[in-house]
């Protein structure tokens, strides 16, 4: 027994360190997930040194060599109805919309876990006035509200970044409320507070890191999310403004060229979808690792 | 059943009455709030416009102008477009069908086809169809509606020419089969993303239910593996479906505005798009609030469509 | 004890031949035999009781019998289980066609599972559950398998039985849900009624009423009975035979006056000592007594007899080398333990 107790703190510490382990072990063993890490990696990287390497620049139009089709000229992937170089625009536009993906994650992953941390810790009439504004603001579909305020804002990366991140703060909010309301119950909450510690110690300290897990996975499925809403407001035309180019916008212009120059079209989709499916495949990668109950299966 | 549904019904009014004072604040955030669709009238003055301003109320405070505006929304009197005048719940009525007929279709390719997908992957888990279709979801949920769309025309309308790339019907030949004919490309774009999620969502719920104690009951009254899927696990599974297909309604509407106008397809989506580009702020806000009133109302039905469905709560 | 019911003949051929049962399970941590080996008959007419903590593997061998083991993923059932069936044949379960089992199945040997709440299907009626067995086996009538759901559900006691078919389970307590659970079982008069752990669930009173049920049906049909259960209470209410099982093998087999009278295995004493007793309230007082230790995890079965590490007779180099064999004690009575003859003796542990 004495033996026991002797090395209890320390057998709690490997406990916790094969945890981790064991975590990472399934991350990295997930093939989608890892697929997708590299992929992103793979995609910043490009998005961000791949310009300069790239003897073409974004914006220099070339009337004589308009609609090149992809690997035939020194065009790698063509040119557009400018002839500007599609792969200089293609790796500009992601860096626009890689960079709104994330930035909008960041603004809706606060917002969220503020409101959500304050209806979980409250809970009565304060928590369930957030949540049910939250359920009413999860009425509107995503796309209408999406236009809508993007038809009072004049469009700019900033604001575009600012609405998506409004559209997309409520998962955040209720997978926030939940955790918190949760853990709210536990011993050291309850313990802290016993203490009297203040309520935002107790929050943002002793609950929130808990919380840590299930906010990750919801961040990674929000750049994804945000990625595609970009796409939308920009090809729907409310979003980033040629000349300047997103994925988005790129494939607006494309469509009326869709018989005669289809790459044109093709390849921004594909770029979308890729780094889409990317983001996707890691959220739901990192949502099996962390997930504890994934040991049993 | 009927406290089940009531207390539904109560938080179905309360979020309606959420969801109006958002409308209302978004509408006074438009340029020249309410007020704006005469600013544009020819021949009105300065003076014309206070007057008005004062006959609509506008310089009472903002709660007694938000229960008229409620009062308003409730009475069916939604304003009118600056576009032409009509009332703005007439203009959303005549679009209504076309959408509907859109959503209705491509929730039946979901639920067939990604019932059936999602019903097979769950009763061969992990074989390589489970976990070909797993991957192939996850990627039709990362592809924007509108490409999809690009390349169903570039597809079956421009290389293959099976069909119309748009627009509802022809004028003049309104047959049934035209405009089916008309009708299967949309919905199939539109039903890509809800295919993909009822796949999955199946999936699950069948592996809850696969395991169950009543499954193994039905095996051991020596039932045919097919009658004890269907009648025992399928029926069982469908369950939770209704919820996943009430919560899937602002997703359709989302969707079926990016797909009419890639397929110019007269429905809301295309209003609201318009709309949006003629500044037609009553109809854009009309639209935004009866959409939300539609996801509501969507949720509800599934609600009284679940308690009829189980009858632990019909039999409460 | 309860007196021999005229119906079990030890004489007449077996209903059922389980001959060296083996069911392994592949799990992450490699095989793991829930049933290792085991062997016995279940006569015409008799209540065999099988006995044994959870994990014991007795549940186990009841879903091997009805062949509901799921075989994919690596686990393995070997052995044999030969059932004699209605039309004389003997057959091997383990081995017949999907057909057969099916056929099998419901019409001969049925099964009552031990949680009646979740066993029946929830949005299904339970006349609608009853007769779905009928329907599909004998090709009669949704009709006429309802009138014969009502009468079934009458024989198993269940009041107002035109009415309960069209209730839901959770309209039933769970004793009726049980009796409902029972009417489904016997929808298509089974000879063999395999019961895991029938009364379990319940509270005392409803267990034994359904248990007085269980013997008043078997006294009608003449079925036999494998009766699951770890409550050595209910083995001396209702069994003939008493099987003995401990970490997937078995370890004693007696009739039950023998077993209750003049237990061998250290382990069936050590559950006798931890049942409360009728004779224990008047006078002599003997405190109840758990059996130390744990059942053994699976994936590290101890060497030798498996019940060593908690038996209080154990001997170094004696009980932890070998595994020792089912020997009879007398004809009607098998022990698998080295010691036995001790134990019987009574030199003290």
């Amino acid at each position: 027994m004495t033996a026991d107790t002797a090395i209890a703190p320390h057998g709690g510490q490997t406990l916790r360190r094969s945890t981790r382990y064991r975590t990472l072990r399934r991350f990295t063993r997930h093939r989608l997930a890892m697929f997708g890490l590299v992929v992103i990696v793979l995609l910043v990287m490009a998005c961000a040194i791949g310009p300069s390497l790239v003897p073409f620049d974004q914006f220099q139009l070339n009337m004589r060599a308009r609609f090149r089709e992809p690997f035939a000229t020194v065009h790698i992937l063509g040119t557009d109805e400018l002839g500007r170089d599609l792969l200089a625009r293609l790796l500009m536009a992601g860096r626009i919309s890689l960079t709104i993906g994330f930035a909008a994650m960041v603004i809706a992953v606060t917002v969220g876990t503020i409101v959500g941390t304050i209806a979980g810790f409250y809970g009565g009439a304060i928590g369930s006035a957030l949540m049910r504004f939250v359920d009413a603001v999860l009425c509107f579909p995503t796309i209408f509200l999406l236009l809508t305020l993007a038809a009072l804002v004049s469009p700019s990366i900033l604001t575009i970044t600012l609405i998506i991140a409004l559209t997309a703060w409520m998962e955040v909010a209720r997978v926030v409320q939940g955790q918190i309301r949760a853990l709210r119950e536990r011993d050291f909450a309850v313990a802290a507070e016993a203490m009297g510690a203040p309520d935002r110690w107790i929050m943002f300290k002793e609950l929130l890191p808990n919380a840590v897990a299930p906010i990750v996975v919801a961040a990674t499925l929000i750049i994804a999310r945000g990625i595609l809403l970009e796409s939308y407001v920009s090809y729907l035309g409310y979003g980033i403004q040629p000349p300047v180019a997103s994925w988005g916008n790129m494939l607006e212009k494309a469509q009326q060229y869709l018989t005669t120059a289809p790459w044109l079209a093709l390849l921004p989709g594909l770029m979308i979808t890729l780094a889409v499916a990317s983001f996707n495949f890691l959220g739901d990668g990192l949502r099996d690792a962390l997930d504890p109950r994934s040991d049993l299966t | 059943m009927s406290s089940f549904l009531t207390r539904r019904l109560i938080q179905s009014l309360i979020l309606l009455w959420i969801v109006s004072m958002i409308g209302f604040a978004l509408l006074h955030l438009t340029p020249g709030g309410p007020l704006s669709q005469f600013a544009n009238t020819p021949g009105m003055s300065d003076e014309d416009l206070t007057r008005l301003a004062e006959q609509m109320g506008l310089n009472r405070p903002l709660p007694v102008q938000y229960l008229e505006w409620f009062g308003r929304l409730l009475t069916g009197d939604w304003g009118r477009s600056y576009r032409d005048q009509s009332p703005v719940l007439y203009v959303i009525g005549s679009r209504l069908g076309a959408t509907l007929q859109l959503m209705i279709t491509a929730t039946l390719i979901a639920v067939i086809v990604g019932g059936f997908v999602g019903v097979v992957g769950a009763v061969r888990r992990y074989s390589f169809f489970d976990q070909f279709v797993t991957i192939g979801a996850m990627v039709a949920l990362s592809i924007p509606t509108f490409w999809f769309g690009l390349v169903v025309i570039y597809v079956f309308s421009v290389k293959l020419g099976w069909l119309p790339p748009g627009n509802i019907s022809p004028v003049g030949n309104e047959s049934f089969i035209v405009f089916v004919h008309h009708l299967i490309g949309p919905s199939m774009v539109l039903g890509l993303v809800t295919t993909a999620i009822w796949s999955r969502f199946m999936r699950s719920s069948m592996l809850d239910v696969i395991n169950q104690d009543y499954v193994r009951t039905a095996r051991a009254k020596g039932l045919s593996e097919r009658i004890v899927l269907v009648r025992h696990v399928l029926r069982n599974a469908l369950l939770p479906m209704i919820t996943i297909a009430g919560l899937e309604v602002p997703t359709l509407l989302s969707g079926a505005l990016v797909t009419e106008t890639v397929f110019t397809w007269p429905g809301m989506g295309r209003l609201f798009l318009d709309s949006i580009g003629y500044r037609d702020y009553p109809v854009v806000m009309g639209l935004l609030t009866f959409t939300a009133i539609l996801v509501i109302i969507g949720n509800l039905l599934a609600d009284i469509l679940y308690v009829v469905a189980d009858p632990r709560i019909r039999l409460q | 004890m309860t007196p021999q019911p005229t119906t079990a003949s030890a004489d007449g051929p077996p209903l059922l031949e389980v001959r060296d049962l083996t069911v392994e399970f592949r799990g992450q941590t490699g095989k793991v035999a829930a049933v290792n080996g085991v062997s016995f008959d279940v006569r015409p007419g008799e209540t065999l009781a099988l006995v044994g903590e959870s994990g014991s593997g007795k549940s186990v061998t009841s879903l091997a019998i009805m062949r509901l083991i799921q075989r994919a993923g690596g686990n393995r059932v070997g052995g044999s289980i030969r059932l004699r069936r209605r039309s004389g044949d003997t057959v091997d379960l383990l081995a017949v066609s999907e057909d057969e089992i099916r056929e099998i199945r419901g019409t001969e040997i049925a099964m009552v599972f031990q949680e009646p709440m979740t066993s029946l299907n929830p949005v299904h009626t339970i006349g609608a559950q009853v007769a779905e067995g009928i329907v599909f086996h004998r090709r009669v009538s949704r009709k006429a398998a309802l009138a014969e759901a009502v009468e079934l559900l009458d024989l198993v006691g269940i009041p107002e039985p035109q009415r309960r078919i069209r209730n839901f389970p959770h309209q039933l307590s769970g004793g009726m849900r049980q009796r409902a659970m029972i009417a489904v079982a016997l929808a298509c008069k089974p000879n063999l009624l395999i019961a895991d752990e029938p009364t379990t669930a319940l509270d005392v009173t409803i267990q034994a009423q359904i248990l007085e049920l269980l013997q008043g049906l078997q006294r009608q049909t003449g079925m036999s009975i494998v009766f699951i259960t770890h409550n050595l209470g209910v083995v001396a209410e209702v069994a003939d035979r008493v099987l003995v099982m401990y970490a997937g093998r078995i370890v004693e087999e007696a009739g039950v006056v023998p077993l209750f009278g003049r237990p061998l295995m250290p382990y069936t004493q050590g559950l006798l000592r931890s049942v409360p007793r009728l004779d224990m309230m008047s006078g002599a007082h003997e405190e109840l007594e758990a059996i130390p230790g744990n059942v053994p995890d699976p994936t590290a079965m101890p060497a030798g007899c498996a019940f060593h590490p908690r038996c209080a007779h154990f001997r170094p180099s004696l009980c932890d080398t070998a595994v020792p064999g089912l020997e009879p004690a007398d004809p009607e009575h098998s022990v698998r333990c080295a010691r036995w003859r001790d134990v019987a003796a009574g030199v003290p542990a």
